[in-house]
């Protein structure tokens, strides 16, 4: 038997090791699984990893398939440094996406190019609400916020069926579940590169992702704000002798992460969809759970993590088409992947021991 | 309530003597050592203890009492050495084992189960499970026997802490030990409780019981115990004879060097009253915290007043008030500092107005052990103009403030830019103590300065705090080191289940009448008793 | 008819009664499992995997109890054996379920399975009123012996205690001498096999095929539930008829042309959910029921 034993100091190298690890690691398991299941690994690999990087089309839909991931999961991150659990980003980006496609609908003949801004604006006041709920409990109540924003999540989703199936239908999508087109105004652009063109389905929401990332990790490395989110996490009471007020603390973090998530939800359906359709995310709002781990908690890493998550993602539809493995293989992935990540973080902290075989003691 | 006459402690100290057998010992260890990695927690412990004998081991805080007690009780192994028990050799794997051979422990922190009962953590306790209408019937003799009152179906939250303690040694009797090792029982304990704890000690010893009483409050030792061994750095330093040697002597043994004396107060002379608190009462937020009761309190420029007491009486309530950590306009009538109400001012709030503020606690509440002291600075220095400029931190303004401190202040740290919990006890506390006295405070409230701080830190820090109120700073001092604040204090007042007792200054009181106060005595009767 | 809408209400309710009071039973020992969906989802597709397979229910419902102990220990593994975080690693463990239980459920969609038959002879059922209490499963019967037998378990025997107290102080457990690593691996094992077992009732009785996610928030609810009971087993029978009841409004109104539209019915237990959340956290009594180690990872330094 083992036992663990805290350490000293964390050698440098296992901050960058342990996610590299963790990857091999899963891939090597994912080659286990295909086999037992009767796939091709060599091929499931060559469709997982190689396939979504082999034209630079590809290479930039990958970017825009990890643009949710990076928003939202840039928003985790900060809610779980401060060890607040934001269990219910799928629904605040659904809600985001709801109070922006709400504006967009209802200006159908719009020319004007404000529409776009106020649609972010509204679609991260709406994810931030959807996040207030469950933060307001939890600091009034001590509500558990994991199991409201869960809830929460289902609400949202169930809302946007009935809205879109009942009161915004199209007249003119033939009974499918569907919503107007937004006005041409409501819609984010490919990026138009001088010269080439647009790449595969590049878009500008992509260089706010960007964007989102870095001013979140400037803020965190320079800002007393940035400490505070650390404090937080670390202990209350030493946060409330600093006299920084909890409450207020963990509802505006909350609020920061479900507005991002929002903007996301805004974005996906802006820059993909136009239109609002009852599945407008794929689980985004938990995988970026994954991507916020991947990246040790660290904005700027979130980039590089939500990257890899949609090659994953990515590579889950290709080996889909091409090889027949159902989608749901990439969920068993995500959840290794995490399960190692997490272990890499006790790895990084304890150094194991084991417990010597005979417990007697020589003598002298 | 137990009431003794000094005839009947003296008629048990004889029974002990007599019962003390002269060969083998119950328990010897030789050359017992434990290692966590490279550092030496016990280093070759020679140590014996005979039956009937009550025994005292004495060090400071981090000597390795703890350390060498647990491998007795089974919960660390040595890593290397023997144990002796009435002259066999001995293997103990667990505390199993320990109570099978007979020893049982008493924990300085209690290891019950607040929301079970007395009856559910007794049976938790014992090894071979008896059926509960018989197991109750036990409990009661065994009580009566030792004189120890308590209902076995109360819940353990419902108890005072004396009680719950009782409890704890209940625990042990049930199972007829032949050691008993108790660890830093009296910490906890009125002047008064831990009389009626010694008759029930005696008692045990006169059955041929022996005790292993852990302490490092040199007094007591001598008092009840008939051997000691005193510890320090892991090592044993000598074993005596408790009734031979003076406590200076002891002292001398626990530390190693004379004790330094701390510099003299010159005595501020001024009649600034710079902090007014009155009619301060703060409701109980949970079952387990102290109401505050009406309290009243002044403080004059360049004093230093004390507040004593056991812990759990009001202190953490106090010192968040006054921190700020509470605040409430209703339950407080005045609260004023250099005459502004500060009553709804946040921490930070009253930092900027030139108060500091210190709260007993290292890990996690003045400081945070996984952060750097770069990171520790800026604690409570956030919204220092020169720290941090529309909240972006100025990083070299943060770094020289710091190292000023670790200069000022003696704090010896292992590397450049260390994480706070890589520094020793001693050392942190002098860092935090430095990180507030820096600024110069006008007002400065602190608990427990000295708490597990080795006694070179202690004398600076005490030292530090005489400087600041021979300067001109009003000085609050919350302690349970009655030794402390007789050092410190100008007035010192008791703190008792949330009520403060009067001034009183510190040349007319001795620890007794403070005991008296501590274990719930009023003025008035104290006066009557001592007149 | 009412006593078909007892007895859906009663069916519907079991397999919360089963994962509730197998997380009970976690919780008390100090362990916070968020990955009841992911265990769940395993044991519905294992069991209906293998009833396909041999046409065996018997098979079928053991199969749901084994894989939601190997679920569990795979949980088990990292929480108690590495100390990582509980919350994170539960969430990795539903992510895990799903896409696996997703994965070895694609050859099964589709496919169709008998149910499980009821204990007592069918005329039984025509019984008004009573009848419908004695139309139910060998399993809906099992789980009401099950919650009893928890409750004497935790309440009356030196065992319970010990697992009661490790959720209450793993330190002071651990100075007594008791192994609270054992005790909540133990715990953790029966929690999965009870999560295993309400699985495998979804496709074996309630509706019998496979479909991914099946559960569909199911998992989350029982979480809920054990909150709402207290941590007490007599009150998560209560609580899952209750939550049992909402979900079958949703199916009632719609059944009966009521305007109100599906999806309001459709997230009725959901905000149900929420409602006794901020119910029992306001009555100010929850906290000290809580076992107050729960979600402390236990290290112990030998």
């Amino acid at each position: 038997m083992f036992y663990l034993t805290l350490r000293k100091k964390t050698p440098l190298i296992f901050r960058v090791s342990v996610p590299i690890a963790s990857i091999l690691l899963t891939i090597l398991f994912g080659v286990f699984i295909f086999s037992l299941l009767g796939y091709d690994s060599g091929k499931a690999l060559y469709h997982f990893f190689i396939s979504p990087l082999s034209r630079i089309d590809r290479i930039a839909d990958l970017f825009v398939k990890a643009c949710p991931l990076m928003i939202v999961g840039t928003g985790l991150v900060l809610c779980f440094r401060a060890n607040i659990w934001n269990i219910g980003a799928e629904g605040q980006l659904i809600m985001g996406a709801v109070f922006a496609g709400g504006l967009a609908l209802s200006f159908p003949d719009t020319n004007s190019v404000w529409l776009l801004p106020t649609m972010a604006f509204l679609s991260f006041i709406g994810g931030g609400l959807w996040a207030f709920l469950p933060s307001i409990l939890k600091v009034r109540l001590r509500t558990n916020e994991i199991l409201v924003s869960l809830m929460l999540t289902y609400v949202a989703s169930l809302f946007l069926d009935w809205l879109v199936r009942g009161p915004w239908r199209s007249p003119t999508s033939f009974g499918f579940p569907l919503t107007n087109y937004y006005p041409d105004v409501g819609l984010i652009s490919k990026i138009n590169f001088p010269g080439i063109g647009t790449i595969g389905q590049l878009h500008w929401g992509v260089f706010i992702a960007i964007l989102v990332c870095l001013l979140c990790w400037f803020m965190m490395q320079k800002t007393v704000f940035g400490f505070q989110v650390k404090l937080v996490g670390d202990s209350h009471k030493a946060f409330r002798y600093s006299g920084f007020n909890e409450s207020k603390t963990t509802m505006v973090l909350f609020i920061i992460s479900g507005g991002l998530a929002g903007l996301a939800g805004m974005i996906e359906v802006s820059a993909n969809i136009g239109q609002l359709q009852p599945n407008i995310s794929f689980g985004y709002g938990f995988t970026a759970i994954i991507v916020a781990f991947l990246a040790r908690l660290n904005p700027a890493a979130v980039i590089l993590a939500g990257l890899l998550i949609a090659l994953i993602e990515m590579g889950g539809d290709s080996a889909q088409i091409s090889l027949a493995i159902p989608k749901v293989v990439t969920g068993v992935f995500k959840g290794i992947l995490l399960f190692l990540l997490l272990a890499g973080e006790t790895l990084t902290k304890y150094q194991i021991n084991v417990k010597p075989r005979h417990q007697s003691v020589p003598n002298d | 309530m137990i009431k003794c006459s000094f005839i009947e402690i003296e008629i048990f100290k004889k029974k002990i003597t007599k019962s003390m057998k002269p060969h083998f010992a119950l328990l010897e260890s030789r050359d017992i050592s434990k290692s966590f990695g490279s550092f030496v927690a016990n280093d070759k412990i020679n140590f014996n203890i005979l039956e009937g004998e009550i025994h005292g081991l004495l060090g400071e805080n981090g000597a390795g009492k703890s350390t060498f007690v647990k491998m007795v009780y089974g919960l660390l192994e040595p890593t290397m050495g023997a144990f002796f028990w009435n002259g066999n050799p001995i293997k103990i794997r667990g505390p199993q084992e320990a109570r099978n051979f007979g020893i049982g422990m008493v924990f300085q922190h209690f290891s019950l189960f607040a929301t079970l009962t007395v009856i559910e953590n007794i049976e938790l306790a014992l090894s071979d499970t008896q059926a509960m209408p018989e197991l109750r019937k036990t409990i009661i003799e065994k009580s009566e026997e030792f004189g120890i009152s308590v209902d076995p179906d109360t819940y353990i939250r419902d108890l005072s802490v004396g009680e719950q303690q009782r409890v704890e040694i209940l625990r042990c009797l049930l199972q007829n030990p032949k050691l008993l090792i108790m660890d830093e029982p009296t910490s906890v304990l009125t002047p008064q409780e831990s009389e009626q704890l010694f008759v029930i000690l005696n008692k045990l010893a006169a059955t041929g019981c022996s005790v292993l009483f852990i302490s490092h409050k040199l007094k007591e030792v001598k008092e009840i115990t008939q051997r000691a061994t005193i510890l320090r750095r892991g090592r044993v330093v000598d074993t005596v004879t408790s009734s031979k040697v003076s406590t200076e002597q002891l002292a001398k043994m626990m530390v190693g060097s004379d004790p330094q004396n701390v510099k003299p107060k010159i005595g501020f002379k001024s009649n600034d009253i710079l902090v007014q608190i009155s009619g301060l009462c703060r409701p109980a937020d949970t079952p387990f915290s102290t109401p505050l009761l009406d309290i009243n309190l002044d403080v004059k420029a360049g004093e230093i007043v004390g507040i004593a007491g056991i812990a759990g009486n009001g202190q953490s309530e106090l010192m968040e008030v006054l921190t700020g950590e509470w605040r409430s306009k209703d339950s407080i009538e005045v609260l004023d500092v250099l005459g502004v109400d500060i009553r709804d001012y946040s921490p930070h709030k009253r930092r900027q107005m030139g108060i500091g503020f210190l709260p007993e606690e290292r890990n996690g509440h003045s400081a945070v052990m996984d952060m750097t002291l770069t990171e520790n600075t800026l604690l409570t220095n956030h919204n220092n103009p020169e720290v941090q400029k529309h909240s972006i931190i100025q990083n070299d303004n943060l770094e020289k403030l710091k190292s000023n401190i670790i200069h000022d202040y003696d704090v010896r740290t292992p590397l450049q830019n260390p994480l706070a919990s890589s520094l020793s006890g001693g050392n942190l506390q002098k860092f935090v103590v430095g990180r507030e006295i820096i600024k110069k405070p006008s007002v400065f409230f602190v608990a427990q300065p000295t708490w597990g701080v080795d006694i070179g830190a202690t004398k600076f820090i005490r030292n530090a705090l005489i400087d600041l109120a021979n300067e001109g700073c009003g000085i609050i001092v919350i302690s349970q080191d009655l030794e402390e604040l007789f050092e410190l204090a100008d007035s010192i007042r008791v703190l008792f289940r949330g009520k403060l007792s009067d001034r009183k200054p510190v040349k007319e009181l001795n620890s007794n009448k403070i005991g008296l106060l501590m274990g719930g005595e009023d003025d008035a009767s104290l006066a009557k008793e001592h007149s | 008819m009412i006593d078909a809408l007892i007895l859906t209400i009663l069916m519907t309710s079991v397999p919360l009664v089963l994962a509730a009071t197998g997380e009970l039973v976690v919780e008390r020992s100090g362990v916070l499992n968020l990955g009841l969906e992911g265990m769940m989802l395993m044991g519905a597709v294992s069991a209906f995997a293998l009833t396909y397979a041999t046409g065996s229910l018997f098979i079928g419902l053991l199969a749901g109890i084994i894989s939601g102990a190997i679920t569990a220990a795979i949980f088990g593994f990292f929480v108690l054996g590495l100390a990582t975080n509980q919350v994170a690693t539960g969430l990795a463990l539903t992510i895990f379920g799903t896409g696996l239980s997703g994965l070895i459920g694609s050859e099964f969609v589709g496919k169709a399975i008998t149910g499980l038959p009821t204990l007592f002879p069918k005329h039984f059922a025509d019984i008004p009123f009573i009848g419908a209490f004695l139309s139910l499963d060998i399993v809906a019967y099992s789980s009401v012996i099950i919650v009893f037998l928890v409750w004497v378990f935790l309440f009356k025997t030196k065992t319970g205690l010990i697992l009661r107290a490790s959720g209450i102080s793993h330190d002071s457990a651990h100075s007594l001498g008791y192994s609270v690593l054992k005790v909540r691996w133990c715990a953790v094992l029966f929690g999965g096999m009870m999560a295993g077992l309400s699985g495998a009732y979804l496709p074996l009785m309630l509706t019998p095929h496979w479909s991914e996610g099946m559960t569909s928030g199911r998992g989350w609810i029982a979480l809920a539930l054990v909150v709402f009971a207290s941590w007490m087993p007599s009150r998560i029978i209560y609580g899952a008829i209750l939550f049992g009841a909402v979900t079958i409004m949703q199916l009632a109104g719609q059944a009966r042309g009521w305007t109100i539209p599906p999806q309001f019915l459709s997230s009725l237990p959901y905000l149900a959910t929420i409602f006794v959340l901020i119910l029992i956290s306001s009555r100010g009594t929850a906290k000290y029921l809580a076992p107050s180690d729960l979600t402390q990872p236990f290290i112990s330094t030998k």
